[in-house]
C-alpha cells in the first residue's frame, strides 16, 4: 500500500523510493514470520478437524450410547462392538500405576534437589534426570517387557507375560524426570526470604520444605502433575510392547489390556482400507484420548488459577 | 504452656533432624533408582546385544532369520526422516520464535498463538500421527513416505524449537537491538545480522534436543502406516535404472530405528530379542550423544557469553 | 565498656569477625546488648549491620562458605551462640527475627502465628488458640484480624503483614528479637505503628534493630551503635550518640555529611 502511495506522489528523491521499497519488504517479512507462527495454530485446527470429521463418520455408523456403555471392544470382528470403556479402563489403570510411582518419586527428588542437595549433587543429578527423560519410549517398552516383567514374575509368579502393572511401573519411571524438573523449578522460584522466615523460627529443612516451600509452590507442582497425567494417558509404545494389545475391561493391573493408544498402534500396523469403519475407530479413539487430556488440562489450569501465588 | 526446657527443645530438634535425615536418604534412594534404571537398561542391552555388534548388523537389511537381520534400512530411514524434519522444523520454528519475540504486538492473535503453543506440548504424540494420517497421507497424497513422517515429527518438535528460540532471544539485552536500530537498521536487518546470530547457540541447543526427541518417536510414525519390513533403500538421486529424480527418495516407503526395534521386540522368537537389544543400544547411543552435545553446548554458552 | 549504671547484659559480641568466603565483612566487633532494651544499629549501606544482626540467629549458616570467628555470648546461661557445638536451630528457637520485607507464609493468619509453636511440637488446639491471640494482641493487630483468622495472610496489607510477622516471632516468647530494617518497605503510617510497637515490646523482650533511618533509631532505641565498613565505630546511649558523638565519622554520618 505504501509502495503504491509513494509511486503516485511526485518523486522527491531516489532515496525515498528506496525507503518505500524497504518498507514493503519489511512488511512481507513480517507476514512470512507471522505465517510461521500460525503453523502451530493450524496444527491444532488440523488435529481437531481430522479427529472430528472422521469421528462424525464413525458415529453415523455407531451410536454414541453404545460407544460409551458397551462393555466389549471388538471392532474388527463380524459381531462388532464399540465399547470405548474397555480401552479407557486400560488407559486409566496403567496411568494410575505410573502416577503412583512418578508423583511420589518425582516430588521427593524435587524437594531433595531444591531444599537439601548442595550444588555438587545437583550438578550430577540434573544430567542423570535429563538422560532418563531422553530415553526413547520404545527402549522403555523393551525394558518393561524383557527386564521388568521377568523380575516382577519372580515376585508375583501369577503375573502374565504382558501386564498393565509392568508397563505402568516403567511408564512411571519415564515420567519422573518431568515431575522432578518442573517441580524443582517451581520450588526454586519460591523467594529465599520465605525460607529464611521459616528457618528463623527454628524449623528444620524438611519442616520448611513441607510447610512453607511446597505450599508456596503448589501451583507449579500441580502443573507438573497435570503434565505427568497427559504423558501417562498419551504414552503409547511402552503399553503396545509390554501390556499386550487385547481389549480387556479390567481394573486389575496384574492383567494384560489394550489402551486407547495401543489400540491405535495395533490398527495402524494392519492394513485397514482408508474409509472403513475400522479405520474410523482410531480417530474416534484418538478424539476420546484428546478429550481426556483436555479435561485434565482444564482442571489443571483451574487449579493453578485458584492457587496462584504472588510473592 | 510454659516455655520449653532446654532438654525438651533439644528433643524436638533431634526428632526434626532424624526426619531430615530419613528424607535425605529417601531423596538419594529415588535419585539412585533413576540412575540404576539407566545403568540396568544400558547394561542389559549391551550384554544381550553384544553378539550383534558387527559391521554386518549395520549393513544388512531386515530378515526372517535373526542372525542375518540388520538395521541398514532402519538407520538410513531414520537419518532421512530427520533430514526432512530438520529442514521443515528449523526455519518454521526459528521464524515463529522471532515473530513472537521481535514482531508480535500484544493482541488476541498473539495470545492465541502463545496459549496454543504451550497446549500443544500436552498433546499425545500419537495424536500427531492421526493428524498426519488424515492430512499428509490422504489429503495431500504424500502416502506412507519419508516426507509424511518427516513433516509429522517436524510439527511434533516445533514447540520445542519455538520455545528455545524465544528463550535465546530473550537473553539478548535490549541495548543490542537499540544499538542496531540507532544506526538505521530495519527490524529485519537487526534480526538477521544481530538477533539470530547471537541467539544461535541457544537455538541450536533446542534443535538438537528436538531432533533427539524426534528420532526416538515411534507412535506417530507407526500411525501413518510406516512398514516394519523393508528390504531396500530409498532411491538415491540420479542413481539406478531409470535414474531417480533428486527428490524421489522423499516419497519412498521406509522404516526407522524405533519401528525396527518394536518389530523385533514383539516377535515371539527370543533370537530377535538379541537384535532388539543391539538396535536399542544403537538408538540409545544416537539419542544420548545428541543430548550430550546439547548439554555441552548449553554449558559452553553459559561460560562464554558475558554481556 | 561495661559501666555500672547499665542494666543487665543479654548478649555480648566478643572479637567477632565474619567472612563471606574470602571477604571479611565484620572486623573485630565488641559490643554489649542490654536486657529489655532496644539497641539500634545504624550506618551506611554495606557497612555490615545486617550481617552482624544475622549472626545472632546464625542465619549465615544457611549458605555455604560463610565463617564466623570470635564469640557472641548469650546470657543468663553464658552460651556462645557461634560455637560449632551449638545447634543453630536451638539458637533460632531462642532468638526471633523480623525481616526487611514482610514474609508471611502461604498459610492462614492463624497458622502463620501458630507456626513456631507447631515447630516446637505444640499441637494442642486450646494452647495454640491462646498463644495466637496473645501474640496477635502483643503485635497490636488482634482487632484487625480477629474475625478473619482463617484468611490467607497474603491478603493483608503490607503494614499488617509486618505486624503479623512480629506476632509470629512473639508467639514463641523469644529472648531476643532481631529486626532487620522492618519498616523500609512500609508507608509512614504503618512505620509509625511498628515503631510504637517496638516501644511497647521492650517491656518483654530485648530488641536489636537495624535501621537506615536515623530518626527512627533516635525515636525507638535506648542504645545505638554506628558501624562503618564492617567495623563498630561507636556504641553508646542513643542520646549521647546523637547529641555528642565521640568519633568524627559518627558525627559526619549523623549530620548528613556522609551516607
Amino acid at each position: 500500500m505504501s509502495a503504491n502511495n509513494a509511486s503516485d506522489l511526485p518523486k522527491v528523491s531516489d532515496r525515498l523510493a528506496y525507503n518505500a521499497m524497504r518498507n514493503w519488504k519489511e512488511r512481507l517479512i513480517e507476514a512470512l514470520l507471522l505465517g510461521a507462527a500460525a503453523v502451530s495454530v493450524m496444527t491444532t485446527l488440523g488435529i481437531v478437524y481430522v479427529l472430528v470429521s472422521e469421528s462424525i463418520q464413525f458415529f453415523s455408523n455407531v451410536s454414541i450410547v453404545d460407544f460409551l456403555t458397551d462393555t466389549q471392544w471388538t471392532p474388527l470382528f463380524d459381531d462388532a462392538h464399540f465399547g470405548i470403556m474397555v480401552l479407557i479402563s486400560g488407559t486409566l489403570v496403567s496411568s494410575l500405576v505410573a502416577l503412583l510411582v512418578a508423583i511420589p518419586m518425582g516430588t521427593i527428588i524435587a524437594i531433595y534437589l531444591s531444599e537439601f542437595a548442595n550444588a555438587k549433587v545437583r550438578e550430577i543429578a540434573k544430567p542423570i534426570l535429563e538422560l532418563l527423560g531422553g530415553i526413547p519410549t520404545i527402549v522403555f517398552g523393551y525394558f518393561a517387557l524383557l527386564v521388568v516383567t521377568p523380575i516382577l514374575q519372580y515376585i508375583f509368579p501369577s503375573l502374565p507375560g504382558f501386564s498393565l502393572l509392568s508397563a505402568g511401573l516403567v511408564m512411571g519411571i519415564m515420567i519422573v524426570p518431568y515431575i522432578a524438573s518442573l517441580s524443582e523449578d517451581a520450588m526454586r522460584a519460591v523467594p529465599m526470604s520465605m525460607r529464611e522466615g521459616a528457618y528463623a523460627m527454628g524449623s528444620t529443612k524438611l519442616y520448611t520444605a513441607i510447610h512453607v516451600v511446597v505450599p508456596a509452590a503448589v501451583s507449579g507442582l500441580a502443573a507438573s502433575y497435570i503434565l505427568a497425567i497427559s504423558r501417562a494417558v498419551g504414552e503409547t509404545m511402552i503399553l503396545a510392547v509390554a501390556a499386550g494389545m487385547q481389549p480387556n475391561l479390567t481394573w486389575n493391573p496384574m492383567e494384560p489390556a489394550a489402551t486407547i493408544t495401543s489400540y491405535i498402534v495395533q490398527v495402524a500396523l494392519g492394513d485397514l482400507p482408508h474409509g472403513s469403519i475400522g479405520y474410523q475407530t482410531i480417530f474416534a479413539a484418538g478424539l476420546t484420548l484428546l478429550l481426556i487430556t483436555l479435561i485434565f488440562n482444564i482442571l489443571g489450569q483451574w487449579l493453578r488459577a485458584k492457587y496462584r501465588e504472588t510473592y | 504452656m510454659q516455655a520449653l526446657t532446654t532438654e525438651q527443645i533439644r528433643a524436638v530438634i533431634a526428632r526434626g533432624k532424624l526426619r531430615d535425615n530419613i528424607f535425605k536418604a529417601m531423596g538419594i534412594f529415588c535419585l539412585s533408582l533413576a540412575l540404576i534404571v539407566i545403568v540396568a537398561l544400558i547394561a542389559d542391552m549391551v550384554m544381550k546385544g553384544s553378539e550383534r555388534f558387527t559391521l554386518d548388523f549395520f549393513l544388512n537389511f531386515a530378515s526372517r532369520r535373526a542372525t542375518q537381520a540388520g538395521i541398514l534400512s532402519a538407520w538410513v530411514g531414520s537419518l532421512l526422516v530427520m533430514l526432512v524434519t530438520a529442514l521443515a522444523a528449523v526455519p518454521l520454528g526459528v521464524a515463529a520464535g522471532l515473530y513472537l519475540e521481535e514482531y508480535a504486538k500484544r493482541n488476541w492473535l498473539t495470545n492465541v498463538i502463545e496459549i496454543n503453543i504451550s497446549n500443544l506440548a500436552a498433546v499425545p504424540s500419537i495424536v500427531y500421527g492421526l493428524l498426519a494420517l488424515g492430512i499428509f497421507v490422504y489429503q495431500f497424497g504424500f502416502g506412507q513416505s519419508i516426507l509424511s513422517a518427516g513433516l509429522t515429527l517436524a510439527l511434533l518438535i516445533l514447540p520445542i524449537i519455538i520455545v528455545s528460540t524465544r528463550e535465546a532471544i530473550r537473553a539478548i539485552p535490549a541495548m543490542i537491538r537499540e544499538g542496531s536500530m540507532a544506526v538505521g537498521a530495519t527490524r529485519w536487518q537487526t534480526c538477521r545480522y544481530h538477533i539470530v546470530p547471537y541467539a544461535m547457540p541457544g537455538i541450536l541447543t533446542g534443535v538438537i534436543i528436538g531432533l533427539a526427541r524426534a528420532i526416538g518417536e515411534t507412535a506417530p510414525i507407526i500411525t501413518i502406516g510406516a512398514l516394519t519390513f523393508i528390504a531396500f533403500l530409498p532411491p538415491a538421486p540420479f542413481m539406478g535404472e531409470p535414474a531417480a529424480g533428486l527428490f524421489d527418495w522423499v516419497f519412498a516407503p521406509f522404516t526407522v530405528m524405533p519401528i525396527q526395534i518394536f518389530n523385533w521386540t514383539s516377535r515371539p522368537d527370543p533370537a530377535f530379542e538379541i537384535n532388539a537389544a543391539a538396535a536399542g543400544f544403537v538408538l540409545m547411543a544416537m539419542v544420548l550423544s545428541m543430548n550430550a552435545v546439547a548439554i555441552w553446548l548449553r554449558y559452553k554458552m553459559r561460560k562464554n557469553i558475558k554481556w | 565498656m561495661q559501666i555500672h549504671d547499665h542494666p543487665q547484659l543479654k548478649a555480648e559480641a566478643r572479637n567477632l569477625n565474619f567472612y563471606y568466603g574470602e571477604a571479611k565483612a565484620l572486623k573485630n566487633i565488641n559490643m554489649p546488648i542490654y536486657d529489655k532494651k532496644v539497641t539500634a544499629l545504624i550506618g551506611p549501606s554495606g557497612c555490615g549491620k545486617s550481617t552482624y544482626l544475622r549472626s545472632f540467629n546464625r542465619m549465615h549458616d544457611l549458605y555455604p562458605g560463610n565463617r564466623y570467628e570470635g564469640e557472641i555470648r548469650f546470657f543468663p546461661d553464658n552460651t556462645n551462640l557461634l560455637s560449632p557445638d551449638v545447634d543453630p536451630i536451638e539458637v533460632r528457637m531462642r532468638v526471633g527475627m523480623v525481616f526487611q520485607k514482610p514474609n508471611p507464609f502461604p498459610k492462614s493468619i492463624y497458622e502463620n502465628v501458630a507456626y513456631g509453636l507447631r515447630v516446637r511440637g505444640e499441637n494442642n488446639r486450646r494452647v495454640l488458640d491462646d498463644k495466637v491471640e496473645q501474640a496477635l494482641r502483643g503485635a497490636a493487630i488482634w482487632d484487625e484480624v480477629k474475625d478473619r483468622l482463617q484468611d490467607l495472610a497474603s491478603n493483608l496489607s503490607g503494614g499488617q503483614q509486618q505486624r503479623l510477622c512480629i506476632a509470629r516471632a512473639l508467639a514463641t516468647d523469644p529472648e531476643l528479637l532481631l529486626f532487620d530494617e522492618p519498616t523500609s518497605a512500609l508507608d509512614p503510617i504503618a512505620t509509625g505503628a511498628i515503631e510504637e510497637l517496638v516501644h511497647e515490646l521492650k517491656k518483654r523482650v530485648t530488641i536489636l534493630i537495624v535501621t537506615h533511618n536515623m530518626q527512627q533509631a533516635a525515636r525507638v532505641s535506648d542504645y545505638t551503635a554506628y558501624m562503618f565498613l564492617g567495623e563498630m565505630i561507636e556504641f553508646g546511649k542513643t542520646d549521647e550518640i546523637f547529641i555528642k558523638p565521640q568519633d568524627k565519622r559518627t558525627e559526619d554520618y549523623i549530620t548528613g555529611r556522609m551516607g
